[in-house]
């Protein structure tokens, strides 16, 4: 065990299969020599040398659109993508060439490919660096989403995403990257995709969030505790695969939801949540859940965009309307 | 194009690229060019006209079909058999891969793809999609140049692995405006990937002219720019097509990196069977280049040095036509998909959402 923050944890899953698999690279714009913009990959191209560890052009759709050819011909590449507003750029190598090759070939061709990128807001980035875009990729059938909160997750579904046999969209708090730190082991070991983990137990409301939004869900249990509500705090880690049982059984615990994520409402994860749960969790419920998201507004200038985040506060305020209604 | 008469610059500014003579080895009569050598045996010249008979051979029966209704969509080849099959003769199937469009039939059947797949693709049956064991191609790619970037990839990670093999990445003149053409040459000139990129200039991207895709007077020109060399070759001259394939193959497994061939061809019909080229295409041109056929060409010259006669192309147009019935017998022998075929191979192993849905849709919920 070592105490690592999540950028620490990242760069010890990469190591560790780099070492262990010899088919795995990792490219992307400014991985190798720099040890990338956030240095997640530092000190692995003086490690395992620069074909290995590869800087590219800076040219998103070609980075994931070589790692298809690359994957197809045995190799598994675990590319960067800088800043996950960026990604847009590869949209249609991602998920339509990546996301369906298995499905168009019948199984012929598969993309064991991770594509890594950091997202999210409240570390002052220029513009077009923080949106929360993942129920974007959400719709690529054929791709996987990974969104871990912690630093033992981070390296655990790290190691899954690569070992997968399908592309993975493995997705890193920039606010969390350093601030957030754990116990790690420094072996091998996994997070079995699609299988949620309880943050804190509670029995009155069911709190669910992922990635960057479980410590803002955290800290409003901890202001609804003051308030006399127990909540009960649940984190996706994966939201493709979605962990519907653990869902079900999470929100019949309590009878009441609110769900919590950094990107914007409108089409966003935590409608696809509330919609499945209404389907099959309905009878259960003894309240209408609610959600708290961004609002349906660009990402804004650094300068505003703790008005644009979800807060605990916020979070909070839902648990006691939520509470409140009957 | 009229002549601009430009300001003078300063040295530094490049010069307007001038248009380049496509390389051409035989002539629209069929007969070679002083001095040049077909520089195929005589069976392989064979072998190319027999591909490039049966790409026109399926494309004409596919639109029989289709206009039965028996067939969906698709993009028929007429006219760019030599484009093709030249470049496909001078790859090795064992190691070198075609990363196809959709309009590369006869390539594609020389990398070892049985035509009853591609029957079954063009029937809309997902077991189409199915590359067979060891062949050395990718899916049908219908979106434009999204294919390039793969194949850039599929070359890298050869050349990384010190495999011997060289990749054949086929598109058209259209499709060269797209950012992924761009991308992908640009990457495989830095790595020095062995890939060969087929720009096959037909003319016409749907209605869309050539000369509303690029100001480029020459596509080939653009090679430079990514620091790798290009080459514009008459892409109705097998011979031709061959020649520069062959030649950016050695250069290829000898690490000099990527060659971009622009092949000056011409769709000879609709963009794919939704489209009236009539609304579009002059007629002359048609006439033009109908006089500079491909596959007439070879057989004129076979006819020359005495090895093709009209009973030989008869007995020809049979043998392929009962092979092309035959592969369309055999995709039509098998068996339908059903709902479940949905579900299938969208994950290594499906999710639970996706049985969910599946048991939901299969069992009539």
């Amino acid at each position: 065990m070592a105490e690592m923050n999540m950028v620490e944890a990242i760069r010890s899953a990469l190591k560790l299969e780099m070492e262990r698999d010899e088919r795995v690279i990792v490219m992307g714009e400014d991985v190798g020599h720099l040890g990338g913009v956030f240095r997640a990959t530092d000190g692995l191209q003086q490690f395992f040398g620069s074909s290995r560890v590869i800087d590219t052009p800076l040219a998103e759709s070609v980075i994931a659109g070589s790692a298809l050819g690359l994957a197809i011909t045995g190799m598994v590449p675990v590319i960067e993508m800088q800043f996950l507003g960026f990604t847009q750029q590869a949209f249609h190598q991602i998920c339509q060439q990546m996301s369906r090759v298995r499905f168009r070939t019948r199984g012929s061709h598969t993309a064991q490919i991770t594509i890594r990128s950091p997202f999210g807001g409240g570390v002052r980035t220029p513009e077009f660096h923080s949106d929360s875009m993942e129920a974007q990729f959400a719709q690529s059938s054929g791709l996987k989403i990974a969104m871990p909160a912690n630093p033992y997750d981070a390296k655990g579904l790290l190691l899954e995403a690569i070992r997968d046999p399908d592309p993975v969209l493995y997705l890193e708090p920039l606010r969390g990257y350093r601030l957030i730190t754990g116990e790690v082991p420094r072996d091998d070991y996994t997070v079995p995709f699609g299988r949620l983990r309880v943050v804190r137990e509670g029995t009155d409301v069911t709190v669910i969030a992922w990635s960057g939004a479980v410590p803002v869900a955290e800290k409003a249990a901890e202001i609804a505790a003051e308030q006399g509500i127990s909540a009960h705090v649940v984190d996706l880690r994966t939201l493709v695969p979605l962990d519907e049982e653990g869902l079900v059984a999470a929100v019949e615990k309590t009878g009441r939801c609110v769900v919590v994520h950094e990107s914007v409402a409108l089409a966003g994860f935590g409608a696809e949540v509330i919609a499945f749960l209404q389907e099959q969790a309905f009878y259960s419920l003894e309240a209408p859940m609610r959600r708290v998201t961004a609002p349906d507004a660009p990402y804004p200038m650094p300068g505003i965009e703790d008005f644009y985040i979800p807060t605990a506060e916020q979070v909070a305020r839902a648990i006691a309307q939520t509470m409140a209604d009957q | 194009m009229a002549a601009k008469s430009s300001p003078p610059t300063s040295a530094q500014f490049l010069p307007d690229a001038k248009p380049v003579a496509p390389v051409s080895v035989l002539a629209e009569t069929g007969k070679l060019n002083r001095g040049a050598k077909p520089g195929m045996t005589k069976t392989a010249v064979l072998e190319a006209l027999r591909l490039m008979m049966l790409g026109r051979a399926f494309d004409t029966k596919c639109l029989s079909l289709q206009r039965q209704g028996k067939l969906g969509t698709f993009a028929p080849i007429f006219g760019q058999e030599a484009t093709l099959v030249g470049t496909a003769m001078a790859l090795d199937p064992a190691h070198d891969w075609v990363v196809p469009q959709y309009r590369e039939l006869p390539a594609i059947i020389r990398q070892g793809q049985p035509m009853e797949r591609i029957a079954l693709y063009r029937q809309g049956h997902p077991d189409g999609g199915i590359i067979a064991e060891g062949v050395n191609v990718m899916a049908t790619q219908v979106s434009l140049a999204a294919q390039i970037p793969h194949a850039v990839g599929l070359a890298w990670g050869l050349k990384m692995q010190n495999r011997p093999g060289v990749v054949a990445v086929y598109f058209g003149d259209g499709a060269s405006s797209e950012g992924d053409f761009h991308e992908s040459c640009n990457l495989a000139g830095v790595v020095e990937a062995p890939v060969i990129f087929v720009l096959q200039n037909n003319g016409w991207a749907i209605s869309t002219p050539r000369d509303i895709q690029s100001g480029a007077t020459d596509l080939a020109a653009r090679a430079p720019g990514y620091g790798f060399p290009g080459v514009s070759v008459d892409g109705n001259d097998l011979f031709a097509v061959h020649k520069v394939t062959a030649e950016a193959v050695t250069r290829a497994r000898a690490g000099l990196g990527p060659t971009l061939i622009e092949a000056h061809c011409f769709r000879m019909g609709p963009h794919t069977t939704a489209d009236d080229p009539t609304r579009y295409v002059d007629p002359a041109d048609l006439e033009r280049w109908a006089k500079r056929d491909p596959i007439d060409r070879v057989q004129k010259y076979l006819a020359a040095e005495g090895n093709w006669d009209k009973a030989t192309e008869e007995t020809w147009e049979q043998d392929i036509a009962a092979e092309v019935e035959a592969a369309f017998e055999a995709a039509s022998a098998h068996p339908r998909a059903g709902p479940e075929a949905i579900y299938e191979h969208v994950y290594a192993e499906p999710t639970p959402t996706i049985i969910r849905q599946r048991d939901a849709h299969l069992g009539g919920q």
